[in-house]
């Protein structure tokens, strides 16, 4: 099982980091989309390797994260309907909703169940038909397909008791709509990796095409992340945007059609409210017409009250790349893994967890 | 005798008896025990270690191990970390009513076992059986008595700067082993968890050096949660080097696809020492060659620097803050 130590060599890295310092004479900013790979440049010490001259920021790419509270007050607020079984990832029912959570509604007596695939809700719903089990779908191209799955797959069994609400999300649209936006100026990112294995690198055309940034796909181990920034780093000397994988053992410019077929015929696109950003256009995915019955939308309805964001949190503008985790004042004074005020501290690929978890002695304040 | 737990198990009547002496005596058998009075007596003098622990592990049977051999061990290595010889344990058993009985047959055998390897005797205990939901399954509680050699003086408090950090072997088997059982995460590893009684690799270790500052087994929290222990406790910094943390592939493995760090996950038979670096190689050499020491590494070294922080180098070269382990990693694993 020997496959991760030969992208975590040091010699190849140390390596790989003198390269990027010769070839950077330009100060330059990228964003990681993902929050795996924030995590994997905290805890390795990418941060350190790399020149002065290369700025990183986290963006997006943490689905926890990016679920808008209205949206976590809906799961919150299922989760109180009687025979209701709530199955959820597991980071998801600690994050506080604008009045409470999913684990203080479980705490309260609803039945929230933490499961590690979809298909292990279905056999929830399975073994308590007198129970209606819903699926709080979250993520990106990443977990769609399972999800579409596992909807085919009740569907074929004819297991009525399961639901999904789909608050999924697509990732090139929030690219776009950052880069709209202007407001953090970018020169590269570093592509999302598992994302791509399903929708390939052709969605991103668009980055160098029409806004000059380079973007590079990149895998979660220290090297690819290396190989990724110098990519980058030489695009932007050359003044050559494109878009590059420098993950070629996962991703396929074409992608894997069979999990989009999957998605395609589950999904339609349709808006989606992403925390700190808003309501982004074509970057949702709606359960269609034909699966109706599986969605937790049309099968239940619950009230809201309006929603509200915490006091002081910042994980909005984490979330943009506006803002570093450390710039919020509520960072691990008042905001900590073990009391979180927004979702970035709580989820293990949120931005601020990784700042929280995986500090160094310069920057230790409050530890 | 039926052959799951009844309420009337636990009634203190006929029922009681039966199970105590059919089920628990057997495996227990020692003078004190046998007597049956309300409490054991046994004579010790000198400086004494106390300790008490319980047990809820979930699933019970686990690679490796199931929560009678994890009750003793626990208990055993207690003791054993603060340089005392474990003499005599207590056990109390909280039973779900249903519980099969041989299921608890199979978890007495290990833990006559366990205490065997250990040489402590079991010489008190007691058991209750409650409704059925009000228990998951068997909840153990053991305490344990040991001697302390006159001369010993471990304590987390101890460590200097300059004294070298000693690891006994693989950290992560238990917490994975454990999670590999778990309902809905099961994967098929050949990987067993790492319980083990260490008092004798430690009474091994004391033969050889008298500069043993601090002994700590990292089990809740791993690693990096021992050692931030050991660093606030003793107010001095903690140096790593993660390339010289031994861990199994099939460990690394499982903690890249579940998105763990192996510092953060529970063990239940390694140590971690904290000595005088005089004696750390000769320390190290003795550790090697106990089977429970065999992959025995140093990995870092105690600094005055930083005091309260444990830092690590990281594979790739640069240091990073190890903090105490946040939240919760896994429910019940110990």
């Amino acid at each position: 099982m020997k496959f991760i130590d030969e992208y975590q060599d040091s010699k190849l890295a140390r390596g790989l980091a003198r390269k990027i310092a010769q070839r950077s004479t330009k100060t330059i900013r990228l964003m990681e989309f993902c929050g795996g790979h924030t995590h994997a440049i905290l805890r390795y010490g990418i941060r350190q390797l790399v020149p002065q001259t290369v700025e990183m920021r986290s963006g997006p790419g943490c689905p926890v994260c990016v679920t808008a509270s209205p949206d976590l007050d809906k799961a919150i607020a299922l989760a109180h309907l009687p025979d209701v079984i709530i199955t959820t990832f597991g980071d998801m029912i600690r994050v506080p909703g604008s009045y409470s959570s999913l684990q203080q509604a479980k705490a309260e007596g609803a039945d929230v169940r933490i499961v590690y695939s979809t298909i292990d809700a279905v056999e929830i719903a399975k073994a308590n038909p007198e129970k209606s089990v819903i699926f709080i779908g979250i993520g990106f191209e990443t977990t769609a397909p399972t999800i579409a799955a596992s909807i085919l797959k009740a569907q074929q069994e004819k297991i009525e008791n399961f639901h999904v609400l789909s608050l999924n999300k697509l990732t090139p649209p929030v690219m776009k709509a950052l880069l709209d936006s202007g407001e953090v100026k970018l020169d590269g990112i570093v592509g999302p990796g598992h994302v791509s294995v399903i929708i390939g690198s052709h969605p991103y055309e668009f980055i160098p095409r029409d806004y000059g940034v380079a973007c590079v796909i990149s895998g979660f181990e220290p090297l690819d992340i290396l190989l990724c920034i110098d990519k980058l780093v030489e695009q932007i000397e050359k003044g050559e945007p494109k878009v590059e994988i420098a993950y070629s053992r996962g991703v396929k410019p074409e992608g894997n059609r069979k999990a989009w077929q999957l998605m395609e015929n589950v999904f339609e696109i349709g808006e989606a409210n992403w925390r700190g950003v808003g309501i982004v256009p074509q970057s949702g995915l709606k359960i269609r017409g034909k699966y109706e019955q599986f969605d937790a939308d049309k099968a239940f309805s619950v009230s809201l009250k309006p929603p509200r964001e915490p006091k002081g949190c910042r994980c909005g503008d984490v979330i943009r790349g506006a803002a570093m985790p450390l710039e919020c004042k509520l960072f691990r004074k008042v905001c900590t893994p073990e009391s979180p005020v927004g979702p970035c501290m709580v989820s293990s690929e949120g931005a601020c967890a990784a700042y929280y978890q995986y500090g160094t002695l310069e920057n230790s304040q409050g530890f | 005798m039926d052959d799951s737990i009844l309420l009337a198990h636990g009634s203190g009547g006929k029922l009681s008896h039966e199970l105590v002496e059919k089920k628990f005596l057997p495996f227990l058998a020692n003078p004190a025990l046998n007597k049956l009075d309300d409490s054991a007596v046994f004579e010790a003098s000198g400086r004494l270690a106390f300790t008490t622990d319980s047990y809820v592990v979930n699933p019970i049977f686990f690679p490796g191990g199931d929560i009678g051999k994890l009750a003793i061990c626990g208990t055993v290595n207690d003791l054993a970390m603060n340089g005392a010889r474990p003499l005599y344990l207590s056990l109390s058993a909280i039973i779900e009513e249903g519980f099969l009985l041989s299921e608890l047959e199979q978890i007495m055998q290990s833990i006559k076992k366990a205490a065997e390897e250990a040489e402590v005797s079991i010489i008190a205990g007691d058991t209750k059986v409650v409704n059925r939901g009000q228990a998951d399954k068997l909840f153990i509680t053991t305490s344990g008595v040991g001697i302390i050699s006159p001369g010993v003086d471990i304590s987390g408090a101890n460590a200097r700067a300059g004294d070298k950090v000693l690891l006994s072997g693989t950290i992560g088997d238990h917490g994975i082993a454990i999670m590999s059982q778990r309902e809905g995460l099961r994967f098929s590893m050949t990987l067993e968890s790492d319980c083990a009684p260490l008092n004798k690799l430690v009474s091994q270790m004391l033969e050889v050096s008298s500069s043993i500052h601090c002994l700590r087994d990292p089990t809740r929290g791993g690693l990096a949660t021992t050692l931030n222990e050991l660093a606030r406790q003793s107010k001095v910094g903690i140096v790593i080097e993660e390339v010289t943390i031994p861990v199994k592939e099939e460990v690394k493995a499982a903690c890249e696809l579940l998105g763990l760090d192996p510092i953060y996950v529970a063990n239940e038979g390694k140590l971690v020492a904290i000595v005088d670096p005089a004696d750390a190689d000769k320390i190290l050499a003795r550790m090697r060659k106990n089977r429970y020491g065999r992959d025995a590494a140093i990995i870092g070294e105690v600094t005055k620097e930083h005091p309260g922080k444990v830092v690590m180098k990281t594979k790739l070269g640069p240091s990073r803050i190890v903090d105490m382990l946040s939240g919760e990693l896994l429910p019940r694993i110990c």
